[in-house]
């Protein structure tokens, strides 16, 4: 007698998602009278994890104003998602480097186009108390501060810094935690691998403001901070000029922008493929993505885009849907 | 057929042999090294036991009240959102995860019972090919989960079955994930069934077939269905093998099983947690508690299953 109890087990595990379903309403048509557009289908994002969340800025804004078209955005890291992008299973890509020789390949290899359409910039910036007369710093040096396993304590310590009376003054150092963005990016950027730094820095967890306040109040201390709270900062602290062996770079919001403040400065990038811009609800997408970025830039905390770049993304698109 | 196991006999061997020790245990006086001993073994117990209970009271009672200001009816009625972080919900990824999990136990248990069955009341186990399936289960269960995640995407998102980035995908890789485990648990679950059983229903003229599906399956019901448990609580936390084929971070609309994007808890949860905003932070604490519902009124429907089946059989 155990048929009946087996096909009432099946039939209730089953029927679960299908009353959920019909009882949870649809989001996409919850807005359906507002959205003024014609446009529908589906747009699939996939890529990095810095990127992704000015993506699904974009994609909520889109859909508010585009009730049927249906975006979604994963995240399975830049390389992976380009992966994808290249077999032709996503319409774009999220990227937060520039695309590799061997990624190239496999994208023209199943005939796919693509345009690096940047939409947003990423910088951050190394500060120090406004009484310290360092003006400049090269990677190498912030390494050996930064890095794991690091024996400098005071700024004395640091190979070739000259910073007058403070050489004997002891470095504190403030970070951010180890979850946020910021600190995958410095530790990757200044130290070589993503998340490996000296233990021993005051952790501020995600507060920013923290650091200011820290550094502000402490002749030797030292910080990094993501470009917009820099800004906000004033002369509470000064950033230093970062030397990537190309002479000293301050980090100035052209700079950050043109590409010469680095490897602390970079741009984000949604790549998009010819085949995916054949689709108008996808070159809708991504017009709006950039008439939006200052918006979706400040959302997600990054450096918006200049004009000249505004212009160049949009000239990328329409590259691509000719 | 397999009707004799060969290793019946043994236990009322060691059954006497357990008596006989017990009873001598009583009659001879202990030393003291003996009854320090015993304590320190009962201690050891007690703290293995203690930290395994330990590790789970920190997650949930953390999750508690880290998650406690989100705990709301939005956390299940609305979807997404990185806008307004603080009205997101997880709706699209519970719907998501009850589709995969809903696959999961539809196929599961017909295959892995189907399976243990073959194995333990027809498979000729003189036959080398029969050893080499039981080594290779076992060897199974220890697989990575990334590497059924690569897996399903080569085979199930692409390749011969070519579903897509879709729940089913999802649903049949986790599936595989934990096929072994239901095979295992099934199989032991049969063999604890009493050959009396099998010998009196063959012995009254019943079909082999009748013979399972009437008298072995039923009592081995409440083993199949922990199995089935086990599985379902693994299934539903797992992150790794999903993001390669195809769960999303961000999806507003409601999933279905063969089409369009789908998100699950587990995935939508490591995605919150990672990021700076602290509101994030609260919305993934909350999430675990949602996810531990969610596995806890699934799982309660097959303890419930179990505890009547146990005591039809005591009976």
């Amino acid at each position: 007698m155990i048929s009946k109890k087996w096909l009432q087990v099946v039939g209730v595990a089953g029927a679960v998602p299908f009353i959920l379903t019909a009882c949870g309403g649809n989001g996409a048509e919850e807005g359906g009278g507002e959205g003024g557009s014609d446009l529908s289908g589906t747009i699939s994002i996939d890529g990095s994890s810095t990127v992704g969340p000015l993506s699904e800025a974009a994609a909520e804004l889109f859909m508010e104003a585009n009730s049927d078209v249906r975006v979604s955005v994963a995240q399975s890291g830049t390389g992976g998602g380009f992966e994808k992008f290249c077999n032709g299973e996503t319409d774009m890509n999220d990227a937060s480097r520039e695309i590799g020789e061997d990624e190239i390949e496999a994208c023209e290899g199943n005939g796919i186009a693509f345009e690096d359409v940047q939409v947003a910039n990423d910088a951050l910036a190394i500060v120090v108390n406004p009484e310290n007369p360092l003006e400049c710093i090269t990677v190498d040096q912030a390494s050996q501060i930064w890095n794991e396993g690091s024996t400098v304590t005071t700024w004395g310590d640091v190979d070739g810094l000259d910073v007058g009376d403070l050489s004997d003054e002891d470095i504190t150092l403030y970070g951010p935690g180890s979850s946020s963005g910021t600190f995958d990016y410095f530790t990757e950027a200044v130290n070589g691998e993503e998340g490996v730094i000296r233990n021993d820095y005051t952790d501020i967890g995600e507060d920013d403001q923290a650091a200011i306040v820290g550094v502000e109040g402490d002749a030797g201390a030292m910080a990094y901070i993501p470009y917009s709270y820099f800004t906000e900062a004033g002369d509470a602290v000064k950033p230093l000029q970062i030397d990537n062996g190309e002479g000293c770079v301050a980090p100035t919001l052209e700079n950050v922008q043109n590409g010469s403040y680095a490897p602390l400065g970079r741009g984000l990038y949604v790549y998009a493929s010819d085949v995916a811009l054949e689709r108008p609800e996808a070159v809708a997408f991504m017009n709006f993505y950039i008439e939006n970025q200052a918006l979706i830039s400040e959302a997600a905390g990054f450096v918006p885009l200049t004009e000249e770049q505004m212009a160049t993304s949009t000239e990328q698109i329409e590259s691509l849907t000719n | 057929m397999v009707i004799d196991k060969g290793k019946r006999p043994q236990r009322p061997r060691l059954a006497v042999a357990g008596a006989r020790a017990a009873t001598e245990s009583i009659f001879t006086p202990s030393s003291p090294g003996d009854r320090v001993a015993n304590v320190l073994f009962r201690a050891l117990l007690l703290l293995g036991m203690g930290f395994a209970l330990l590790g789970l009271a920190a997650i949930i009672i953390w999750s508690f009240i880290e998650g406690l200001p989100r705990l709301d009816t939005q956390l299940v009625t609305e979807g997404p959102s990185t806008l307004f972080p603080e009205n997101a919900g997880y709706r699209t990824a519970i719907l998501g995860t009850l589709w995969v999990i809903g696959g999961v136990v539809l196929f599961i248990v017909p295959v892995g019972v189907g399976a243990a069955v073959y194995l333990e009341e027809y498979a000729d186990k003189s036959r080398w090919w029969n050893r080499v399936i039981e080594v290779n289960i076992q060897n199974l269960a220890a697989v990575p989960s990334i590497v059924f995640g690569i897996l399903g995407l080569a085979f199930i998102v692409r390749g011969p079955l070519s579903l897509g980035f879709v729940a089913a995908a999802g649903s049949l890789t986790l599936s595989l994930l934990v096929l072994p485990t239901v095979i295992l648990a099934a199989r032991e679950a049969i063999k604890a069934v009493p050959n009396s059983t099998r010998l009196g229903s063959l012995g009254l003229g019943a079909t082999q077939w009748q013979t399972i599906w009437h008298h072995v399956l039923p009592g081995a019901l409440p083993g199949i269905l922990t199995g089935v448990i086990l599985s379902v609580s693994r299934a539903i936390g797992e992150s790794a093998p999903l993001l390669l084929v195809g769960a999303v971070t961000f999806v507003t609309f409601d999933p279905t099983f063969f089409d369009g994007q789908y998100s699950v808890l587990p995935v939508q949860i490591y995605n919150y947690a990672g990021r700076p905003q602290d509101e994030f932070r609260v919305l993934a604490a909350a999430g675990t508690i949602l996810m531990l519902a969610v596995l806890l009124s699934m799982n309660s429907f097959a303890i419930w299953l179990r505890n009547h089946y146990e005591k039809k059989n005591a009976r």
